[in-house]
């Protein structure tokens, strides 16, 4: 395998110099921000905050692995193999905001910008709304991934052979997208005019929610772990290949009868990619550790953790978009101030 | 290869009909002072009788893959727990698999085929299968999941041997003998099995087809010696002896091995389509299938191994000074066209 080489490459600008690293003592699986403070998801036991300068602050949420994780930005929620669903906010108070009565795995979190709150154990999906009302459904198989969508309080579940859509708050029958293989996770479009799931075979599928067609995302040589949208929900980034994939949304037609653009092509495969809050711009993480900042038009490079490590595991943005926080998966992390 | 293969996590896949003894051997398993520490999927949450962290309810989910082939199919729910289980790496040294008495081992063994992100960090050891000394003759007879758990097998556990005379039990190890001659079988009470004998085995490693080798050979005769040692309610060695010369021959009718071989060398550019197209057409009907190959030109053995029809084979090694270059091949399935089978394998060899 040929080194990437940041110092025998003209072409590329490095940051490496301006990244504050951060060794976090156990496996990351994640990263969110509170404000300036990223919070490191642990593989298992403890979120670690890092903020000012300092030595980060394990924070216990789980008593034993952290299998799923999501954030609104004001709360971090993750679900374990305890059986438990926690809340983390800003000033580091935990909360234990659900306790399966099996004590199963908690699989999947989704949060909603009103509040709400959905998990998943086994077949049964939950929601509590902001107004703390729960109420849950069973699918036909495991559920593989919940997301929310922007607007109103409806639920997508991913499982296998298709996803149902669910509105907690109605008693009309949940609308089921079949498409068959299994889904493992599910996330809306910003505009709220598309569905994507990812599977698992290393393909995406998609749905337009207005006639329900069908868009089929294929070609990785890899499961697709890491999607992002861009600012404004123009394209979906995506994992899984030895470049960024970029998925056009902008039409009306989303993806279908259109190539995907691929950027930052190494000689390793893309494991996290993020993309910037406001500016066309995206983070991307790789199997041999490199972390790159890519400008969406031209595809243009910026180093900004060399390869060498361990692979990219954890990759986001603060929501104003000046810090951007890594890790990867034994706990070697960083963080860029722009 | 055999590096990596070192550091991902064992996985023994345990199962057997209704009844036969599953939940004993696994809560033996679990309370030896073996040292070390097991994660345990299972399908009945409270049949386990040890406090342990890590025993993880499944639900026996088989997915088909979207590949067009029928018999690819994958246990989703192990995906998903195998995957949340590497949060965890490090707590544990090892993970069995418990499927249920109905369950048809392959979807198991397949998930280690398929999956990237389960094939990175864990290995498929071995099938156990724990067999009912009493009923397992019927069972063969009127329940097919029954013949496919033996089948698939390359550990046989045979127990409640108390409950039998040794005319019976003669007759349930020749019935299992036609159907898998090379699984490693062991005659238990209450599941009393040294659990070096069921767990570390490496039956799906292939740098280790070498070590299964004997059972290749000598499937009737030598598979009890070693073992004697440790199992005092064996009946002695004089039943041993009358056993592995008394032996009745039987013939299944729908479950059958097939084992070729070849003193000269092969021809890869033949053997290698063969064999797959013999997958991709035959697969179904074969569960199980070994080879260790000496081909034309080539000073290292090929070794492959298969789970209907996903294959997996590389090189091994080179051949010793003085060891024969003999090639063999055994598969394990339904109705296996033997005369096709044979003949396709007879024209690859170099004349």
């Amino acid at each position: 395998m040929t080194d990437f080489d940041a110092g025998e490459s003209a072409s590329i600008v490095s940051v490496t110099d301006k990244v504050r690293a951060i060794t976090i003592p156990a496996p990351v699986s994640a990263v969110h921000f509170f404000g300036e403070s990223a919070a490191f998801v642990g593989a298992e036991e403890n979120i670690y905050l890092a903020s000012g300068e300092g030595e980060p602050q394990a924070i216990a949420v789980h008593g034993g692995g952290i299998l799923c994780v999501a954030s609104d930005g004001a709360r971090i929620v993750t679900g374990g193999d305890d059986g438990k669903v926690a809340s983390l906010d800003a000033r580091g108070e935990v909360a234990v905001l659900a306790t399966d009565a099996k004590r199963r795995w908690i699989d999947n979190v989704a949060l909603h910008p009103d509040g709400a709150v959905a998990w998943s154990a086994g077949k049964t999906a939950f929601v509590r709304s902001g107004k703390n009302q729960e109420k849950s459904l069973d699918v036909p198989s495991t559920v593989g991934g919940l997301g929310f969508a922007p607007k109103g309080l409806r639920l997508a579940i991913a499982h296998y052979n298709g996803v149902t859509l669910w509105f907690p708050n109605m008693a009309a029958t949940p609308e089921f997208l079949a498409w068959a293989g299994s889904h493992l996770a599910v996330a809306f479009s910003p505009d709220n005019k598309f569905l994507v799931t990812a599977m698992h075979e290393p393909a995406l599928h998609g749905w337009r929610l207005a006639d329900n067609r069908h868009m089929r995302m294929t070609g990785y040589p890899g499961r697709v772990r890491s999607t992002s949208w861009s600012a404004g929900g123009k394209a979906l980034a995506t994992s899984g290949a030895d470049a960024v994939i970029l998925w056009p949304f902008a039409s009306k037609d989303g993806p279908m009868g259109k190539e995907p653009a691929m950027l930052a092509p190494l000689k390793a495969r893309v494991t996290a990619v993020a993309c910037h809050p406001a500016e066309a711009i995206l983070a991307a993480g790789y199997g041999d550790g490199t972390v790159l900042m890519v400008r969406l038009s031209d595809g243009a490079e910026i180093l900004v953790h060399r390869n060498g490590g361990a692979p990219i595991a954890a990759l986001a943005w603060n929501a104003k978009g000046t810090l951007l926080a890594f890790a990867a998966e034994d706990g070697e992390a960083g963080i860029l101030r722009l | 290869m055999s590096e990596s293969t070192t550091q991902k996590i064992p996985v023994t896949v345990l199962t057997g009909y209704l009844g036969a003894g599953k939940t004993t051997l696994l809560n033996r398993i679990l309370s030896e002072n073996h040292g070390k520490k097991y994660a345990v999927i299972v399908n009945e949450f409270g049949e386990i009788g040890i406090d342990n962290d890590l025993i993880i309810g499944a639900d026996e989910e088989v997915f088909e893959m979207n590949n067009g082939c029928v018999c690819c199919t994958v246990r989703g729910d192990l995906v998903r727990i195998l995957d949340g289980l590497m949060k965890r790496k490090g707590k544990f040294d090892a993970i069995i698999v418990e499927t249920t008495g109905l369950a048809d081992p392959a979807p198991v063994a397949q998930t280690f085929f398929v999956d990237e992100d389960v094939q990175k960090n864990a290995r498929l050891d071995a099938v156990v299968t724990v067999t009912d000394a009493k009923w397992l003759s019927d069972r063969l007879k009127d329940a097919p999941e029954a013949k496919n758990q033996v089948a698939f097998a390359d550990v046989i556990v045979l127990n409640k041997t108390d409950l039998v005379s040794r005319a019976e039990l003669a007759e349930v190890e020749a019935r299992i003998r036609a159907i898998n001659p090379y699984a490693k079988l062991h005659r238990t009470e209450r599941c009393k099995v040294a659990l070096a004998d069921v767990l570390e085995r490496g039956a799906f490693d292939l740098d280790r087809i070498l070590e299964i080798e004997p059972e290749f050979l000598e499937a009737d005769d030598h598979h009890h010696h070693d073992h004697d040692h440790d199992h005092h309610h064996h009946h002695g060695h004089d039943h041993d002896r009358d056993h592995s010369h008394g032996l009745k021959h039987y013939h299944d009718e729908d479950m059958q091995s097939l084992s070729l071989s070849s003193d000269k060398p092969l021809d890869p550019t033949r053997f290698m389509p063969w064999l797959q197209d013999l997958m991709a057409n035959e697969g179904q009907k074969i569960l199980r299938s070994k080879g260790i190959l000496a081909f034309s030109d080539d000073d290292d053995r090929y070794v492959f191994q298969g789970v209907h029809m996903m294959l997996e084979g590389d090189h091994q090694r080179p051949w010793k000074e003085g060891e024969p270059r003999q090639s063999r091949v055994v598969f394990i399935g339904r109705e296996l066209p033997e005369q096709m089978i044979r003949e396709g394998f007879e024209s690859c060899i170099v004349s």
